[in-house]
């Protein structure tokens, strides 16, 4: 997205938006006003209710004021260690699966089209469903439990990590690649030293953006089953214990904000 | 006796050893067999796992395309596809004026860090995690999914934002306060139209992503087709489900591509 | 091992089109003895760069024949373009080396075609080698630069890394595509030099694509000008007359 200040590209602007590109725009904006006057027609929204969201979510919060400190040790601890095991755990998993991957996704190393198409089909399946749906589908076969989430973790990070491997292998700079050809290397010997040299920084990068995400989407896993906090959210929940709940989301966002530290410092350190 | 070279004693027959990255990966692997037993995972559950896995797969096929099942499909997806334009069209119309309050050149810090606390505070919390609070505060239905996904957008959009105002030229808008228009005016005349450019941009991003997550606020009660999956789940209506999975796959990849186009169309 | 009596470098008939029926290399047939200098002189565009390219393989030639000792390695492929390759080293252009690795590293990178893959993974170099790398980086001047990492050399020293890297290989041919193209006039001369220095120590012939005619002239036993894709003068530079530069390079003004 272009940062040129306004002015040069007022000045440019005859030329550079085309007549399709105007109509093109001009559809955008009427096709989103028809989109939300659609789609506040087709859901049926109580006015009532709209009214009263505040008084009732301020209400709910109040609810859960003071928050049950005292649950932590007894039932919340575990289930964040838990909840911490499956997103990194989760997270491995796709880095194994996502290289073999995204070497048969990039067009410099794997020249087969049709294999490219696979890999990228791959990669963007892995990555339309989300992975409270992959959960749903690993607690169906192997059961409610931590197995369950760890694999959905892994499964849906794997289009995530292997679209950006893909591309840092894409750009790997041509001239060692070719230098090392020169020399008689094995193709296993120039991954070695001409690719992997040049997507290291990135790999490790996309995993610890990637664990970052995985962590906060480890936590909802337990609503359907598949082990961690959300889980002692479900049962806080279905008890409707609201002091519980209000601890259980202070210790999630506290988790968040540690987790968000840790990967800022580790990232400016070793790139 | 004469005193070995500097360069003799410094050239050992072997590359450097990075001990830092050996331990790292030492404790990768160390890490990953203590969290497997902690978990329990063994390879005995996995491979118990696989023929149920595969008689799973096997009740999914081929997908259920029976006509009651289908129209409550498509109800679903409309609800969900409703709720994602109403979130993404009233989140990103709130994030302007949070965005605004966050921006570091244009307020004093005491509220740009507490708008900036507070956006961080909404993204902190997994849309599932929101949706089920506003069900619980408000009720069953599209209005909490809708409500939870604007809080969702708020917090992506007005960081967003945020960062597009602070990237701003400012003399544009000096420009505009010299002639002595208020605030407001200043907002509009100077600063919008700066940022409005990657506006567009913000906003497909934000309705894709709003799309993913209609789908799933349903299971915890938010309206959408979330709740018909999770329905089909417990009642081991796989082959529906299959169904519910290739559509909403479906419509995410095209609304990826419809983002991207837009994203292109608005550069 | 080198054949006195044989060419160490046999081009026959050799053509190249990108596009058909516009060919890039035209019927070139050369000989290359087993000992000296071979400069190839011509303007841009002239197939120099590809027939220096077509000698080991990084193009493959639309028809014709190159015999490298007794091989012909026209047409080969897999294990066995390996197996020559590793036998024919190269200066390239803009030098080639990988970044993030340090000099050291780069330098083994010579041996890959030698040493199995898993070494290059786990980093674990025969001993030899690297104390083969350390004597080349004392040949080539660099002795205290083993552990420096690539990005951080000027492109002086990155070229010399560049000579060390294919000495490394051991080679029965020192191949450079435009070795100089992106150094100042001072620092193509020390390497110029360096390479001649190195490859006759090492009683290897050197074939070098070069577009300062001066330097070809200074270092090189042998010059071969190229024009519209055919050799237009072939002898030593003694015998390069102004004439044979117009023709190569066509009009007189730029002599001056």
């Amino acid at each position: 997205m272009s940062t040129a200040p306004v002015s040069a590209g007022l000045a440019r602007e005859w030329s550079r938006f085309t007549l399709a590109e105007r109509l093109g725009r001009y559809a955008v904006y009427l096709l989103t006003i028809a989109a939300v006057v659609w789609a506040a027609r087709s859901i049926e929204v109580i006015p009532e209710f709209l009214a009263d969201a505040p008084a009732q979510t301020a209400d709910l919060f109040r609810r859960m004021w003071p928050l049950d400190v005292a649950a932590y040790p007894k039932s919340i601890h575990d289930a964040l260690i838990e909840t911490l095991h499956i997103a990194t755990l989760g997270t491995l998993l796709s880095l194994v699966f996502a290289v073999p991957v995204s070497l048969l996704a990039a067009r410099n190393i794997t020249k087969s089209r049709l294999l490219n198409l696979l890999a990228t089909f791959i990669l963007v399946s892995s990555r339309s469903v989300s992975s409270i749906i992959w959960a749903l589908l690993f607690v169906a076969i192997f059961g409610p439990g931590a197995l369950a989430g760890v694999l959905a973790i892994g499964v849906r990070s794997i289009g995530f990590v292997g679209k950006l491997l893909a591309e840092a292998i894409e750009e790997t700079p041509t001239g060692p690649i070719e230098a090392l050809t020169a020399t008689g290397a094995p193709a296993a010997s120039i991954l070695a030293k001409g690719y992997w040299p040049s997507v290291e920084p990135s790999f490790w990068g996309v995993a610890l953006f990637r664990w970052d995400i995985n962590i906060r989407e480890s936590a909802v896993l337990g609503l359907v089953g598949a082990g961690g906090i959300g889980v002692a959210l479900d049962t806080a929940l279905n008890t409707i214990d609201w002091p519980q709940v209000g601890m259980i989301l202070a210790v999630i966002f506290a988790v968040v904000i540690a987790t968000e530290i840790v990967t800022s410092s580790i990232r400016s350190r070793i790139i | 006796m004469t005193v070995p070279t500097i360069t003799q004693s410094a050239r050992p027959l072997s590359l450097p050893v990075n001990w830092w990255r050996r331990g790292g990966y030492l404790a990768l692997g160390l890490y990953t067999a203590y969290a497997l037993s902690t978990l329990e995972i063994t390879w005995e559950r996995i491979l118990r796992g696989l023929p149920q896995g595969a008689k799973f797969l096997s009740r999914m096929w081929p997908p259920n395309f029976e006509p009651q099942k289908m129209e409550l499909m498509r109800d679903g997806m409309i609800e969900s596809i409703g709720i994602a334009i109403l979130a993404t069209f009233f989140g990103v119309l709130l994030s302007l004026p949070l965005g605004v309050l966050a921006a570091r050149n244009l307020m004093p810090s005491a509220v740009s860090w507490t708008a900036r606390a507070f956006i961080a505070l909404l993204r902190s919390f997994n849309p599932l995690i929101v949706a089920i609070l506003f069900v619980k505060a408000i009720g069953f239905g599209a209005l909490a999914g809708i409500l939870a996904l604007i809080v969702g957008s708020l917090g992506f959009v007005s960081k967003l934002f945020a960062e597009a105002i602070e990237e701003m030229n400012l003399k544009q808008v000096e420009a505009v306060r010299a002639t002595g228009a208020s605030f407001m005016s200043v907002l509009i005349m100077g600063v919008l139209p700066q940022v409005l450019a990657r506006f567009a941009g913000f906003s497909a991003y934000q309705l894709d992503s709003n799309l993913r997550n209609s789908t799933m606020v349903g299971i915890v009660g938010g309206g959408g087709i979330g709740a018909a999956l999770f329905t089909a789940t417990q009642r081991f209506d796989y082959d529906f489900m299959l169904t519910i999975l290739l559509t909403i796959i479906g419509l995410i990849m095209i609304s990826e591509i419809v983002s991207t186009q837009i994203r292109k169309l608005f550069q | 091992m080198q054949n006195v009596t044989a060419p160490a470098l046999r081009i026959e008939k050799l053509n190249k089109s990108y596009v058909a029926g516009k060919p890039v290399l035209h019927d070139i047939s050369l000989d290359f003895a087993s000992r000296g200098i071979t400069a190839i002189i011509g303007p841009s565009g002239t197939g120099k760069s590809t027939l220096v390219r077509c000698i080991n393989r990084l193009v493959t030639p639309t028809s014709g024949r190159i015999l490298f000792g007794s091989t012909d390695i026209t047409g080969l492929s897999g294990k066995n373009l390996r197996a020559v390759r590793r036998r024919i080293g190269m200066v390239h252009q803009e030098y080639s080396l990988v970044e993030r690795l340090t000099v050291m590293e780069n330098l083994l990178t010579g041996r890959l075609g030698y040493v199995p893959a898993w070494r290059a993974w786990l980093r674990r170099f025969p001993k030899q080698d690297i104390a083969r790398a350390y004597e080349l980086l004392d040949a080539v001047g660099l002795g205290d630069f083993a552990n420096r990492r690539a990005d951080q050399l000027s492109g002086g020293q990155r070229q010399r890394v560049g000579i060390a890297r294919a000495l490394m290989q051991q080679p029965d041919l020192l191949l450079a595509d435009e070795p100089t193209s992106s150094l100042d006039p001072k620092t193509s001369v020390e390497i110029i030099e360096l390479m001649a220095k190195l490859a006759s120590a090492r009683d290897i012939p050197v074939v070098i694509n070069i577009h300062n005619v001066d330097l070809a002239k200074r270092f090189a036993t042998r010059i071969i000008g190229m024009a519209r894709g055919t050799v237009v003068f072939d002898g030593p530079p003694s015998a390069l007359q102004d004439t044979h530069l117009a023709d190569i390079y066509g009009g007189q003004s730029w002599i001056e």
